[in-house]
């Protein structure tokens, strides 16, 4: 089943919620739909669940036009951000209850609901209440619920925000297996973009309820369609550059530009994996500070002009690039974009290597 | 100058304060349990002695045999029961409705069903009376005059009923407003509707369910007002079982007491019961 977006668009009152979205889900495709608050995710989410009605523009299943079809015929399982499981109901009645207002028979609706149950994890705990369940449990269950009825679609909005760190992880990995093992269509709602890389076929960035981006999740990090996607995703380093030609002088190197570059002053956008950081007594740089994560560290280093930038080194070099080390720092030689120099960038503060 | 895209940095909640207990509290239930228990004390103690004939139940056995009280008791549980559903069937939808769709609208609706605790009763029964009155006079040659009129039927007064349901709505309001505050209504009706739910099983199946308590709680504070309320049913002329009860305390105070003591204990077994129920389902 795919899932269409046409020309979506929603406002509320002064505020443009979605600006007339285009966007097209394959069969059995996890599409990420990633963004700042406010950007519109959730809205294009809730056409699709019916909880919104856009003011224009078409939401397809399959190539039907759901758009003014109640929630309660849609067929879209959803699972929600907060804790959406019926207190008065058990584990196994909460997986149950769709099959229940569907008047299935009773023994067809507690085998599915204990065979759900045993899919995510969760065998021999139907007879317990929400609150006898952890909030990993209780999101388990609700992807379960949301299962129960075979839908065609999935739409997940943000069920991991709720949850610690380690559990975040493991449950996302959990989603992907059961997603890949239905082969059911999924829209995820995210705004940690990590989540979105990890578990997502493609990624869509919005921002202001326009798509500004849409593609693989190496694509959209190694190569963002505009500065806002660059910003948004991964951490970014912004470097004052002097465009020559088709080329930027960034930190006494020429590196090839990637796309159009909006003036001669700009700021050359670098992530911290691509800034390279050697040991050299007479360095002009100097390690300030490092933050060892296991199979990376994060350097912060000092530039000449007193400018500070982030670099990512392996981890089993951070004991040798210790903070206090003076160091040579240059960038990897591939295409950067840039954008217009920001007000605060000074002119004067080019580092030379 | 070289910068770096900022990253959030994390909140912590502060620890809220614990309330202090210890003798004070103790000595404020205590001032509390005497200033409602001495009255009460008297009042038995008035109903089960007289200097004359001493210590005696005669009182309570006169209850069952006393002419007016069982109509009259049957009437107001009647009365109550009409009031309790429509209550139910008006507030709870519309609570629900403001909630999902308008939530701006709740000070309102907040602001509606506090008035009958500001009309003074009396000026209510004027209005009621005249609505009557005026109401037969206008209608008189149309269909609608019957309807009126059945409204004031003696057997069942169902103008009672809707003078009730207008003056409980301040206390089922607010017992339902907590109920749906302790819920995430938004998130479970989206949830069940996604489910493939219609409007009513939602109402049925989940709403409903999971205000028990406070649903209980609206019902049984609708019977006791309707069970204590006088003024109305009085002056409309009706017999109901608070009017009863001040019509026999002129020819038996014992009687009459012995009876408002009963009905404020069946009032203190059902707070108990309810109190008990919402214990055991948390």
């Amino acid at each position: 089943m795919t899932v269409e977006f046409r020309g979506l668009r929603r406002t509320y009152g002064p505020t443009v919620a979605l600006d007339g979205l285009d966007l097209t889900v394959a069969q059995g495709e996890l599409i990420a739909l990633l963004g700042p608050s406010g950007c519109g995710k959730t809205t294009a989410l809730r056409c699709v669940a019916g909880f919104e009605r856009p003011d224009s523009g078409m939401v397809l299943i399959d190539g039907n036009d759901v758009t003014r079809v109640p929630a309660n015929r849609r067929d879209a399982g959803m699972v929600f951000q907060s804790y959406s499981l019926f207190p008065n109901l058990n584990a196994r009645d909460n997986v149950a209850f769709g099959m229940r207002v569907r008047r299935r028979p009773v023994a067809e609706r507690h085998s599915r609901a204990d065979e759900l149950l045993e899919l995510v994890g969760l065998a021999g705990r139907g007879d317990r209440y929400p609150h006898q369940l952890s909030g990993g449990q209780q999101q388990r269950v609700a992807l379960a619920r949301a299962l129960a009825l075979a839908p065609k679609v999935l739409l997940l909005d943000e069920p991991l925000s709720a949850l610690d760190a380690k559990v975040r992880v493991s449950l996302r990995e959990e989603i992907r297996r059961l997603q890949l093992e239905l082969g059911i269509t999924t829209v995820f709602v995210t705004h940690d973009q990590e989540e979105a890389l990890s578990v997502a076929d493609r990624v869509a960035v919005l921002k202001d309820g326009r798509l500004e981006q849409v593609g693989a999740p190496a694509e959209i990090y190694d190569r963002p369609a505009t500065p806002f996607v660059a910003e948004f995703v991964g951490t970014m380093n912004h470097i004052p550059g002097r465009v020559t030609g088709d080329r930027v002088e960034v930190l006494g190197q020429l590196l090839p530009i990637d796309g159009t570059a909006p003036g001669e002053l700009v700021d050359v956008l670098v992530r911290p994996e691509a800034v390279r950081v050697t040991p050299a007594e007479a360095g002009p740089a100097l390690i300030m500070a490092s933050s060892f994560r296991g199979s990376t560290a994060r350097l912060r280093v000092q530039l000449a002009d007193d400018s500070q930038l982030l670099a990512d080194v392996p981890g089993h070099d951070a004991v040798r690039l210790a903070p206090g080390l003076r160091v040579d720092v240059s960038v990897v030689e591939r295409p950067v974009l840039v954008t217009a120099r920001a007000a605060t960038s000074d002119d004067e503060s080019v580092v030379s290597a | 100058m070289a910068a770096v895209t900022p990253t959030a940095v994390p909140v912590t909640a502060a620890p809220l304060p614990v309330a202090g207990g210890g003798w004070g509290r103790r000595v404020v239930l205590l001032v509390a349990a005497v200033y409602f228990l001495v009255p009460m004390v008297i009042a038995a103690t008035f109903t089960v002695y007289n200097e004359a004939q001493g210590f005696s139940l005669g009182a309570y056995g006169r209850i069952l045999s006393a002419p007016g009280f069982v109509s009259s008791f049957l009437l107001s549980l009647a009365l109550a029961a009409a009031t309790i559903v429509i209550v139910l069937v008006l507030l709870l939808p519309a609570m629900l409705a403001v909630r999902l769709g308008a939530p701006g609208l709740r000070p309102v609706l907040e602001t509606i069903t506090t008035l009958p605790l500001i009309v003074p009763p009396i000026t209510y029964v004027v209005g009621i009376s005249t609505s009557l009155r005026e109401g037969a006079d206008a209608l008189a040659a149309t269909p609608f005059w019957q309807t009126l009129i059945s409204l004031q039927d003696e057997n069942f007064p169902f103008v009672l009923v809707l003078a009730y349901v207008v003056l409980a709505l301040p206390f089922a309001y607010r017992s339902l407003d907590a109920g749906l505050r302790a819920i995430d209504v938004v998130t479970l009706v989206e949830a069940a509707r996604n489910l493939g739910a219609s409007w009513p099983q939602v109402m049925l199946r989940v709403i409903m369910p999971n205000l028990r308590s406070s649903l209980a709680g609206a019902a049984f504070l609708t019977l006791a007002l309707v069970l204590g309320e006088y003024t109305v049913a009085a002056l409309l002329g009706y017999q109901t079982f608070p009017v009863w009860i001040v019509t026999i305390s002129g020819s038996d105070g014992q009687l009459s007491v012995a009876l408002s003591i009963l009905s404020l204990l069946l009032a203190w077994l059902l707070l108990l019961t309810l109190s008990r129920a919402g214990r055991k389902k948390s």
